[in-house]
């Protein structure tokens, strides 16, 4: 059963990864990175990590995308403008599917890395009150480092585009 | 109700990157006065900050300090590179008086960047875990790719911002997907564990080395080695010249501390796999480096090609990862601050208002117009060249010393042909400054230099001459700060 639905979520995820790749419409891209980012919450959901599955739905399908379709439709983007090439779309495809036999064994030779090494969960694994407790205890100085990133990151977006050189 | 153990905290750890914070904070809320706008006290302020940081890093030499639950260390490895980045920013933040009066930045924001920049290279420098690590370089990198757009109105300014910005993202994207597979094969994101984990061969071996792969991707580009090098001549020429010169020197000391501290805490049971990586990353580096640089005809452009050889050379210190070797990178990546950040200095004065002359021609005659200034030039060209008695013949003395002690031969002898190509594009300029005649276009460029700036000159000179005549001391600190984890 969880195979049939890790197969399944998976094969949504990289479906919709493809789409947004190849579509020529701003919009359906955006639309096809939401779908990756809700199947691969399913994913995380399917990991035991609901925080993150949560997380990845409010924030990454929900605000971000939402800001991007947003922008996508107030600057108005035609296809034109979008892209540099205007190459067949089924050449890419047949391309990634020929790819395929060299990727597989790669693939394989990476599941092969057993879990066996990985240490066991902690009971409450995934859980928010498990992720706030190590986000406060082992990861406390990168949780405040973040800060500094985001306090840099916030002035520098503003400088790009409102400061006046005399 | 869950009880929760908080790790000790030590703050007088951190209290440098408190102090930069803080100071970087404090010019932001002083900016919004409009008495402050444009105005050179900004400046001094950082300057103050920097000092009083530096103050702070001095107090903390000595024996390890590990904090945070491990996730800091602060070691003499890591305070070194700390002085190395707070001297820079130092330098930096004295010749971007004059330049920002020159070409319309109103500065207080200018500043803080500068000291964001240098927060996340310490927590680069000091960091010993993963995500400490990746934080820090994020910090450092979102900070640059606005500094090297700073001057709006210039193009080039733009280009070199978003070339940084596209490029500095996919890399950080390999740099996590490779700590991601680390952390997959080992379940530690610690450098600590992660060490011990491979050495005791409870890892999954794929899975390590191919996230090994993909930080080494992300960490060659960072320091722009060859093959990861495409960005560097555009940015470097692009970025406002403070913003270059500061680049060239304390975010790559930054990126090299990362590279040392990982591979050698992390994966030193694996070196057999990874130095055959690097040593042919630091050959290719100094040569495409230096072959290209021979052609230039920018001297902004030279500097950043050269800055890619000096890259090579460094890396070959890295390849040898002995105590030699690492102590003799530390070393050189001093007095390469000192040197490199005075050349762009002296460049960045000839350039004048909007960077108009940049190009060889433009310094013809720089000996007769402006015989100092020609000098201090000439003596930090000569050092990057590494002509003896100044620094830049001692700090590749070691490095490639290091290399023959560690029985890499060949890598030595590369380095020093190397190194005889680069005096070829070296020489040049100093034949244009002394034995050509003055072109049409040189009258804008004599405007006199700050006091800002000239205390910047007097410290890169200083640099070089105390280095080179008596290397000794600071030697003897690199060595200490090897052997400091």
């Amino acid at each position: 059963m969880e195979a049939i639905l890790f197969m399944t979520f998976a094969a949504v995820a990289i479906g919709g990864a493809i789409g947004m790749v190849i579509s020529r419409q701003a919009v359906t891209s955006a639309v096809n990175l939401i779908v990756v980012m809700f199947a691969l919450a399913a994913l995380f959901a399917m990991q035991d990590a609901h925080l993150i599955a949560a997380l990845q739905v409010l924030v990454y399908a929900g605000a971000i995308m939402v800001l991007f379709l947003f922008v996508i439709m107030l600057l108005n983007v035609r296809e034109k403008e979008g892209r540099a090439t205007t190459r067949n779309s089924t050449w890419q495809i047949v391309a990634i599917l020929g790819l395929t036999p060299v990727i597989t064994p790669v693939m394989a030779f990476f599941s092969v890395a057993d879990v066996a090494h990985a240490p066991e969960a902690p009971a409450d694994f995934g859980t928010t009150a498990g992720v706030g407790k190590i986000l406060y205890t082992s990861y406390l100085l990168p949780f405040e480092v973040a800060s500094v990133l985001l306090l840099a990151a916030l002035v520098g977006a503003v400088i790009l585009t409102k400061t006046k050189l005399r | 109700m869950m009880d929760i153990q908080i790790p000790d905290i030590s703050l007088s750890a951190i209290a440098p990157e408190i102090t930069l914070t803080l100071t970087a904070i404090l010019l932001l809320m002083l900016e919004v006065f409009a008495a402050n706008k444009g105005r050179d006290h900004l400046g001094y302020l950082a300057l103050g900050g920097i000092l009083l940081a530096a103050l702070l890093t001095t107090r903390l030499v000595g024996d390890p300090v590990s904090t945070f639950a491990g996730s800091y260390v602060v070691d003499n490895f890591g305070t070194f590179f700390k002085l190395i980045m707070l001297l820079a920013v130092g330098m930096t933040v004295l010749m971007s008086m004059r330049y920002n009066e020159d070409n319309g930045v109103d500065s207080g924001e200018y500043y803080a960047m500068l000291l964001f920049v240098t927060v996340g290279g310490f927590f680069m420098a000091s960091g010993a875990d993963l995500m400490t690590l990746f934080l820090g370089l994020e910090t450092l990198s979102v900070a640059l790719y606005v500094l090297a757009g700073y001057t709006r109105t210039r193009l080039a300014s733009n280009e070199a911002s978003l070339k940084y910005f596209i490029l500095g993202a996919l890399s950080s994207g390999f740099l996590l997907y490779g700590m991601a597979l680390v952390y997959g094969g080992t379940g530690a994101t610690k450098l600590a564990q992660i060490g011990t984990a491979i050495a005791h061969g409870q890892v999954s071996a794929p899975l390590v080395a191919a996230g090994m792969l993909l930080m080494l991707i992300a960490l060659a580009f960072k320091v722009a080695a060859v093959p990861f090098h495409m960005w560097t001549p555009d940015v470097y020429q692009g970025a406002p010249l403070p913003v270059t010169a500061f680049m060239s020197a304390g975010p790559k000391a930054a990126a090299f501390a990362f590279f040392i501290r990982v591979f050698a805490e992390a994966f030193p049971a694996m070196q057999a796999d990874w130095w055959q990586i690097l040593w042919l990353l630091a050959v290719v580096t100094m040569t495409v480096g230096n072959v290209i640089a021979l052609a230039q005809d920018n001297v902004k452009r030279m500097l950043a090609y050269s800055s890619i050889a000096h890259a090579g050379y460094l890396l070959v210190g890295v390849t040898v990862a002995s105590e030699a070797g690492v102590s003799a990178v530390l070393f050189y990546l001093l007095i390469y601050t000192f040197m490199n950040i005075g050349a762009f200095a002296v460049v960045s004065v000839v350039a004048g208002k909007g960077e108009k002359y940049t190009t060889f021609a433009d310094f013809a005659g720089l000996g007769f117009r402006r015989p100092l200034l020609a000098m201090t030039l000439a003596m930090m060209i000569f050092s990057l060249a590494g002509i003896p008695p100044l620094a830049g013949f001692i700090g590749k003395f070691y490095l490639f010393m290091s290399a023959l002690e560690g029985g890499f031969v060949w890598l030595a002898v590369i380095g020093v042909l190397n190194s005889v190509v680069s005096v070829y594009y070296y020489l040049k300029l100093t034949v244009y400054m002394y034995l050509k005649e003055e072109g049409s276009a040189v009258e804008a460029s004599t405007a006199p230099f700050s006091p800002a700036m000239a205390v910047a000159l007097v410290i890169a000179v200083y640099g070089v001459l105390a280095i080179g005549v008596m290397p000794a001391g600071y030697l003897a600190f690199a060595k200490t700060a090897f052997l400091s984890f």
